[in-house]
């Protein structure tokens, strides 16, 4: 499969990753190496094949919905790169 | 005494030969000495690890009753397991100003069962990668030549056995990273049944892949260590209610009769060394009775394209949570939010751990998700059916934990593809979620080579047994690295 760098730009766009042009050339490059191997995957007859999600097929257990946790957030926040009061500090979203 | 294996260390504290305060002492020498050169630790907690070395030596000078089964001896957790209080980076820019608010599972497993916490271990960024030199502290040297890598992603922790810089330590494998640094250094190393140990507080990668295990110099080491840190546990919606067996207990049962499969696809490409050396290895287990059988595992060369896509597709939806925001790396001055976000993530990850993330968000993207995503999960299926056809036939399955001994490092960390095959016979696993264990089988050229042995569900003692009765009549685990005396 041929994957376009602008293709690329944009899944690093949805990834939210920043990245130069130059590791954005190098990147784009190596995906389509590793596609290459990946596309083996389309010449396999899989029809009537159930998917597997997880290794364990059986269905998870519940849990009675219950508050268990203590209070942490100070504990919590305090590995927050920036916070004021209880909360935590981004750029200002709306004007 | 730093090449003795816990077993022994543990009846030298019994018999009050030595103390805890000096087994640890001497370990963090150890450290102090050889980790600038091997790079095997992040962080080291010698001031704690001597403090409570001091409360296990008063602790079994006041009772001899009751002592936690492994009291006083030394462990050092990978990086990715959460240490309450103790920097958890994951080997990432990403979380190297991270202090965990609390502790994994597995290390609350591990110091209730008395064993001291020496530091955390060098590893890939994120468990991703295989060698060790995706992290970004620097690579870690393999202890038997420097100039080659250990294996990864669970690097530090195997090197740092290997070296003698502690007795044995966890890792954790999500498509082989436990196993293949076992088999590069040379010691033993076991990937449990998915869900046998808990995974809470252990930095998730993949979650239906990720498993976490025990590194040590012998089968019998691991099976001690999989006694403490294997249980259920109700903060791991995956953890299995099952149980847990003394995995020490069936160590010297006789594999006389075991039926012990060879896949011919594992086999068929090996080089001549590799095929001599794990040759030699399959005929101490058929001198001790076991019965060696061809078999098929006709869909084994999936597995690499099947993991590429589910891995990624799991690391991208997992790593979202480092957003710059809550904790973790963020960037300086960021002008907006979707600047904070792209490049926090752009700056905070390193080149491998973006490109899967990128990878996993493209087959998980609408039009591509049937194409790779689904078609994935089943040929993921064909892959699990195949040892479950296997097992119907066989007890175990034994084949190369490698295709090679360590590469040099460098050799190929520019090309990820040809990295990415160094896994070729590890991954299988992980996808069917089956128990294996890798354990030092011979050297070529002063390099260690591993057999891999691989089990049904939650029969990790069968591997165990096995391994133990092979290292009863093979001495390639007593081996260790002269320069590291």
């Amino acid at each position: 499969m041929t994957l376009s760098i602008k293709k690329v730009q944009e899944t690093a766009y949805l990834a939210r990753i920043a990245m130069s042009e130059e590791e954005l050339n190098r990147c784009h490059h190596e995906i389509e190496q590793i596609f290459t191997l990946i596309d083996q995957l389309q010449a396999v007859d899989t029809q009537g094949i159930p998917p597997l999600a997880h290794p364990q097929a059986s269905q998870q257990r519940t849990v009675p919905d219950e508050v268990t946790e203590s209070d942490q957030h100070e504990k919590f926040q305090a590995l927050a790169p920036a916070k004021q009061l209880d909360y935590y500090l981004v750029p200002q979203v709306i004007e | 005494m730093h090449f003795k294996t816990l077993t022994e260390l543990k009846l030298a504290l019994q018999k009050k030969e030595i103390s805890s305060h000096e087994l640890v002492s001497h370990y963090l020498k150890r450290i102090e000495r050889f980790n600038p050169q091997l790079n095997t630790f992040i962080t080291v907690t010698g001031e704690s690890a001597l403090q409570e070395a001091q409360k296990a030596d008063a602790l079994r000078a006041s009772t001899s009753e009751n002592l936690p089964p492994l009291l006083g001896l030394p462990i050092a957790h990978k990086d990715l397991f959460c240490t309450d209080g103790v920097k958890t980076s994951c080997g990432s820019k990403m979380l190297d100003n991270f202090i965990a608010p609390y502790d994994a599972t597995v290390v609350r497993k591990c110091r209730d069962a008395g064993l001291i916490s020496l530091g955390k271990t060098n590893m890939d960024e994120f468990a991703m990668g295989s060698s060790n030199e995706n992290s970004f502290y620097g690579p870690v040297a393999n202890p038997w030549n420097t100039a080659y890598v250990p294996g990864g992603s669970s690097g530090g922790s195997a090197a740092a056995v290997a070296a003698g810089l502690v007795p044995v330590s966890t890792g954790t494998d999500t498509g082989g990273s436990i196993r293949q640094p076992a088999a590069l250094c040379g010691i033993t190393g076991l990937k449990p049944t998915y869900g046998r140990v808990s995974r809470y507080g252990m930095t998730a990668f993949a979650s239906s892949l990720d498993q976490g295990g025990p590194f040590a110099k012998s089968a019998e080491d691991v099976a001690l260590l999989l006694n403490a840190m294997a249980g259920f546990d109700e903060h791991d919606s995956t953890s299995l209610n099952v149980p847990v067996e003394d995995y020490t207990q069936p160590l010297n049962r006789s594999i006389e009769g075991l039926k012990i499969g060879l896949p011919k696809e594992y086999f068929s490409h090996l080089n001549a060394p590799m095929q001599k050396t794990l040759d030699e290895a399959l005929k101490v287990l058929e001198k001790l009775g076991a019965t060696l059988v061809e078999i098929s595992l006709p869909h084994a060369e999936l597995s690499i394209p099947t993991y590429y896509v589910l891995a990624p597709a799991e690391c991208s939806s997992n790593l979202s949570r480092y957003d710059g925001v809550r904790f973790g790396y963020r960037c300086e001055n960021p002008q907006d939010l979707n600047d904070l976000y792209l490049r926090s993530r752009g700056e905070g990850f390193g080149t491998e751990v973006k490109r899967r993330i990128l990878i996993g968000t493209y087959v998980l993207s609408a039009g591509y998700y049937e194409a790779y995503y689904l078609q994935a999960q089943k040929t993921r299926q064909l892959i699990k059916q195949d040892f479950d056809e296997a097992f119907k036939k066989v007890d175990a399955i034994a084949a190369p934990t490698t295709p090679t001994p360590a590469f040099k490092i460098g050799e190929k960390v520019s090309d990820p593809v040809t990295m990415y095959q160094c896994d070729i016979y590890t991954l299988a696993l992980n996808l069917a979620g089956l128990p294996g264990l890798s354990m030092p089988a011979g050297f070529i050229d002063g390099l260690p080579v591993g057999l891999q042995l691989m089990g049904h569900y939650m029969q990790e003692s069968k591997l165990l047994n096995i391994a133990h009765q092979y290292q009863c009549h093979s001495d390639w685990h007593l081996q260790h690295p002269t320069a590291r005396e």
